[in-house]
């Protein structure tokens, strides 16, 4: 069998993940060049898919219903770019940010791990496939979740455990109605599929287990003790990539099951709407600035569920185009963020934010970098996250739904507020206490974090090209 | 589907009401063992029901693709518990080291 794009960019990381775990001096080498062969394969299959449209293949020459195939199409290839593009640029600055030795040693073999995961759900077409994948990333989530090892952070990876697995296995029992109902698990059969109600109820349990997964309040409890609690790279690639894989799952699944009825659809939205409110108050009361970027995690998923139910039922086949830009312009600022309030944690030592001061002493560039992914979170042009909110708001006015262009606003304005908090904080000089020192200001470590911001204000400026990447292979029927 | 739903009306329900004994256990109980068992239950009772789709009119043959999602949903719940135990474990001797005089710095600044 000769290797294609796919299965490369699906066991390069599982593979890497083993070698890793075997070789832990090496670990550092094994697993940069993992990620940067998983890149190359992405980058790969992008080409493919750009060319010729969606692309799937059976593995071992098996096709389903009887074997499993790997599926690619714009929005799939787009995530997995994220998740690449991302991934490499967190892995670059885990070089510098864990210096201890066990962290580093157990940090490679888990995040290649959680790669494989979320590669394999990005390419997965049944959804008990799905189900081992995010068992998958749930197991390496938790585990780079208590890589600090303090009190605090394995007590939030327990909480993280228990949610994650509770998640996983209502989609289990969602997955055994599908195949009570349909006797098939794949997407094609689901398509296929007569709307019942055994279906709805399949993908009611799903879309509940997948809510929990994806912290959508108020099922997002464990959220923020465990993204902050967490390293700073871990915590770029919880709060930057994993969350979105049950996101990813929801909007597909909502194309392929019978359609969510109106109520439902309104429903998820104020579920977002209340998301965006609270998580926006509690920024606001935040002490400690990875407890802020949390809350603000929290803020940016419910914005993505209004996107998805901006227009109602019959505005689905567009709104889950302003999902994903919501969700592809969070993963690389947040993990830019995550990255850079390490660095000010790092160099400040704390991360305090009624205490932060404009001592000479600062870490200027992470501080810079901070200010550049708040403007692509807050949503200002030309960032990415200033497209993905403007068509939310373009699609609710179109349909005439005004009350989530008013909820948009608001959560707006508050993000304004709690991220002010903390520039505020880098430019007081009337609290300085630390002790005027020599400092560059800046450090190799900072470029990955840059690099990320950057990339989520300068990907605005593309994203005509992105959304018609992402509407390749659309409308997802089209499988075999 | 078969004609005679009888083992769907027995087996099905059961999977299900274990399934919501687990859920309510997993979110109510304070216990962090009694937890892990609760979704244990979960787990089982989410098989429960999968196997119940591998029926078929006796002369048949039962369905095996569910029999293989069952096995490899048990070897899932094994490695998730084997994690849940070791976090748990971790936790105990950590607050065991807390409890002595020495609290460590970044136990007791977070809330």
């Amino acid at each position: 069998m000769t290797p294609d794009a796919m299965s490369l960019a699906l066991f390069v990381p599982l593979f890497g993940a083993i070698a890793a775990f075997v070789l832990p001096r090496a670990a550092s080498v094994i697993g940069l060049v993992a990620v940067l062969a998983t890149c190359s394969a992405v980058a790969w299959l992008a080409r493919e898919v750009m060319a010729e449209g969606s692309m799937t293949v059976a593995l071992g020459g098996w096709a389903p219903p009887l074997g499993i195939a790997l599926r690619a199409d714009g929005l799939s290839v787009a995530m997995l770019a994220m998740t690449g593009a991302v991934g490499l640029l967190v892995s670059l600055g885990a070089l510098d940010a864990l210096r201890d030795a066990r962290q580093r040693q157990y940090f490679w073999p888990l995040w290649l791990l959680l790669l494989t995961g979320m590669n394999g759900v990005y390419l997965s077409t049944d959804i008990f496939n799905l189900y081992v994948m995010i068992e998958v990333i749930a197991l390496a989530a938790v585990g780079l979740t208590v890589l600090s090892g303090t009190r605090a952070a394995v007590q939030a990876g327990l909480e993280y455990m228990y949610a994650s697995i509770l998640g996983a296995l209502l989609f289990l029992l969602g997955v055994g109605f599908v195949y009570l109902e349909a006797g098939r698990l794949d997407f094609a059969g689901l398509i296929a599929a007569e709307p019942s109600a055994g279906l709805s109820a399949a993908l009611a349990l799903m879309v509940v287990g997948l809510l929990l997964k994806t912290a959508l309040f108020p099922l997002h409890f464990w959220l923020p003790a465990a993204h902050a609690n967490a390293t700073a790279p871990a915590s770029a690639l919880l709060s930057g990539l994993v969350v979105k894989a049950a996101l990813y799952i929801f909007l597909r699944l909502t194309t392929y099951m019978p359609l969510p009825d109106e109520i439902v659809i309104t429903l998820i939205g104020a579920l977002g709407a209340g998301a965006v409110l609270w998580g926006g108050v509690q920024a606001l009361r935040a002490e400690r600035l990875k407890m802020l970027v949390a809350w603000s995690t929290v803020v940016q998923i419910g914005l993505i569920f209004i996107a998805f139910a901006r227009a109602g039922q019959v505005g689905l086949s567009e709104s889950w185009k302003a999902a994903a830009l919501l969700i592809l312009a969070h993963g690389v600022a947040k993990a830019g963020m995550f990255l850079a309030a390490g660095r000010i944690r790092t160099e400040v030592g704390h991360d305090i934010i009624a205490d932060l001061d404009r001592s000479a002493i600062r870490p200027t560039l992470a501080q810079f970098t901070f200010a550049l992914a708040a403007i692509s979170l807050i949503g200002l042009p030309p960032s990415l996250g200033f497209i993905g909110k403007w068509s939310l708001m373009e699609g609710a006015m179109a349909a005439g739904y005004w009350h989530w262009v008013v909820v948009t606003m608001i959560g707006t304005l508050m993000s304004v507020a709690y991220f002010s908090r903390v520039f505020a904080g880098f430019l007081r000089f009337d609290r300085m206490k630390g002790e005027l020192a020599e400092h560059k200001g800046w450090a190799i470590a900072d470029v990955a974090p840059l690099t990320l911001a950057f990339a989520a204000i300068t990907l605005g400026l593309m994203a005509a090209p992105i959304l018609s990447f992402i509407e390749l292979g659309y409308p997802f029927g089209a499988v075999p | 589907m078969p004609a005679d739903l009888s083992p769907h009306l027995i087996y099905g329900p059961t999977g299900i009401a274990v399934f919501i004994i687990g859920l309510v256990g997993a979110l109510c109980a304070q216990d962090r063992l009694r937890r892990v068992l609760a979704l244990k239950l979960c787990s089982v009772g989410a098989g429960f029901l999968l196997i119940t789709a591998a029926w078929r009119e006796p002369p048949a043959a039962p369905d095996p693709v569910p029999h293989a999602l069952v096995i490899t949903g048990i070897v899932v719940m094994i490695s998730a518990t084997a994690v849940a135990l070791a976090l748990i474990r971790r936790l105990k001797s950590l607050e065991a080291e807390a409890d002595t005089p020495q609290d460590t710095p970044e136990a007791s600044h977070d809330a």
